[in-house]
């Protein structure tokens, strides 16, 4: 019944889900950074900074992903010749891009996401690093932005299995993840509801412990007031 | 510029440490703080005591600058208060602050919270301040809850980790936000005891406090504050035996004859 999934090797399925898992973990890496760095820059006292970060999160949460991921590749890599370092190797540069594309877009999720966990951190915890000589950059660092991420790693796991699932999208510019092969498939087999199956399966295998372990690791690190 | 030079010459003939001068300030229409005028020295332990809303914590905040001030001047050990920045960290860093509500550093240990500014702001080798800090938590009396967590303390142990933090960082001066207002009453005094012997000690304190007990046996000087204005300054004794105006001699009647 699953015979036709090793007809296929370029990419076969382990090597699609494969390629899902990585877009995953780079985006998910860079998102994080570059969604810190915005949290930050949207609580930070320097009113440039707030304005950008505000600006930044209102305008790429408000474009569907499809638009930026198949900009980076129409847009960036056609127009202005932004191939990432990756040369004429087409299948080096989508993946790039599209990380890019991924990273851009997540991180105005996971920048609300820490903003929301910087509000849960009371004031007087700021008061007193502040007090005892820290300054803006280490209160934020030392005492606000950790007790803000263990009461967001829920609504980061939230994200993060989103993004799993939106990689989905790289495939409109060639990247042969998940939903490339899965295309390929029920363009050529009859067995399109078990094709079906098969995917999204393979995609609740990825998620599924994702979620559990971080709603274990949010119990677990909960700051205690 | 002139007098700044003028202050510091003040601050050195006088041993005069915290110097506030026609310092008022506004949370929207409430004049919080209305022309206040206060010097503290070297080694004194001055109490403010008032009424509710009569702007004491706002004025020992002010003093290292958690609150800004609209005008008037504030000056510690001769140096004018700078602005937001890395000079008013450094500021901040010689000035211990004790607040209500502990605000100890929910996410790390005592011992931790305790070496935390020695490590980032006095740039200390981390042996040393681990040292230090154990040593200061068995001058408070909490040497046993090193590894613990703040939230599995008593509101009483936590505010004597809170003071063994400030005091970590050497102040010049230490300031007490109602430190004793959020505890229960049975743990009151092991911190007045802690503070007195501060006192004792000979640091400069500034404490805003309803206990009265404390008032009268470790401070040099009361000032008694109400509506935002210094009512009357007096010595402990004096003041409650003998207010001269009717606002303290009212609230003296209302705390001290239930």
């Amino acid at each position: 019944m699953f015979d036709f999934i090793s007809d296929y090797d370029d990419p076969s399925l382990w090597g699609a889900f494969w390629m899902t898992v990585k877009l995953t973990f780079f985006s998910g890496i860079g998102s994080l950074v570059w969604g810190t760095l915005l949290a930050a820059m949207r609580v930070s006292p320097v009113p440039l900074m707030r304005g950008f970060g505000t600006a930044y999160v209102n305008i790429v949460r408000n474009i569907p992903l499809t638009v930026i991921i198949v900009f980076t590749s129409l847009g960036l890599a056609d127009i202005f010749r932004i191939t990432l370092g990756a040369g004429d190797d087409v299948k080096v540069m989508s993946f790039r891009l599209a990380i890019l594309g991924f990273i851009v877009y997540t991180a105005a999720f996971v920048c609300e996401a820490i903003r929301s966990g910087i509000n849960t951190v009371p004031l007087g915890q700021a008061e007193a690093a502040r007090a005892i000589g820290l300054n803006f950059s280490q209160t934020l660092r030392l005492i606000v932005l950790p007790q803000a991420f263990r009461s967001v790693i829920g609504p980061l796991a939230n994200v993060l299995i989103a993004l799993t699932k939106n990689t989905t999208v790289a495939a409109a510019i060639g990247v042969a993840e998940a939903a490339y092969l899965m295309k390929t498939m029920i363009e050529n087999e009859a067995q399109t509801l078990l094709i079906g199956a098969v995917f999204a399966f393979g995609f609740v295998v990825l998620t599924l412990p994702t979620g559990l372990f971080l709603g274990w690791l949010s119990k677990r690190l909960a700051v205690k007031r | 510029m002139t007098e700044v030079s003028a202050a510091k010459e003040d601050a050195v003939a006088t041993g005069e440490l915290v110097v506030l001068k026609g310092v008022n300030k506004h949370f929207g229409a409430l004049h919080v703080l209305q022309d206040i005028d206060l010097t503290i020295a070297r080694g004194e332990v001055v109490v403010v005591i008032g009424p509710s809303g009569s702007g004491k914590s706002t004025l020992c905040r002010t003093i290292n600058r958690l609150e800004t001030i609209d005008t008037g001047s504030i000056a510690i050990d001769g140096k004018p208060l700078p602005q937001e920045g890395k000079e008013l960290a450094r500021l901040r860093a010689d000035v211990g602050m004790v607040f209500q509500s502990f605000n100890l550093f929910a996410h790390k240990t005592v011992l931790e919270n305790v070496m935390l500014g020695q490590i980032k702001v006095r740039k200390a080798d981390k042996k040393k301040a681990e040292e230090k800090a154990r040593a200061l938590l068995d001058r408070v009396g909490v040497a046993t809850q090193a590894d613990k967590y703040p939230a599995q303390l008593s509101g009483g142990q936590q505010q004597r980790v809170a003071i063994a933090r400030a005091l970590a960082m050497d102040p010049k001066v230490m300031l007490f936000d109602e430190p004793t207002s959020a505890l229960d009453p049975e743990m009151i005094n092991e911190v007045l005891e802690v503070m007195q012997q501060l006192a004792r000690d000979g640091m400069t304190m500034i404490v805003v406090t309803h206990e009265m007990g404390f008032a009268r046996s470790a401070a040099n000087r009361v000032v008694f504050m109400a509506d935002g204005r210094i009512v009357e300054e007096a010595a402990p004794d004096q003041f409650f035996s003998n207010p001269r105006s009717d606002r303290a001699k009212d609230f003296l009647s209302k705390i001290l004859h239930h």
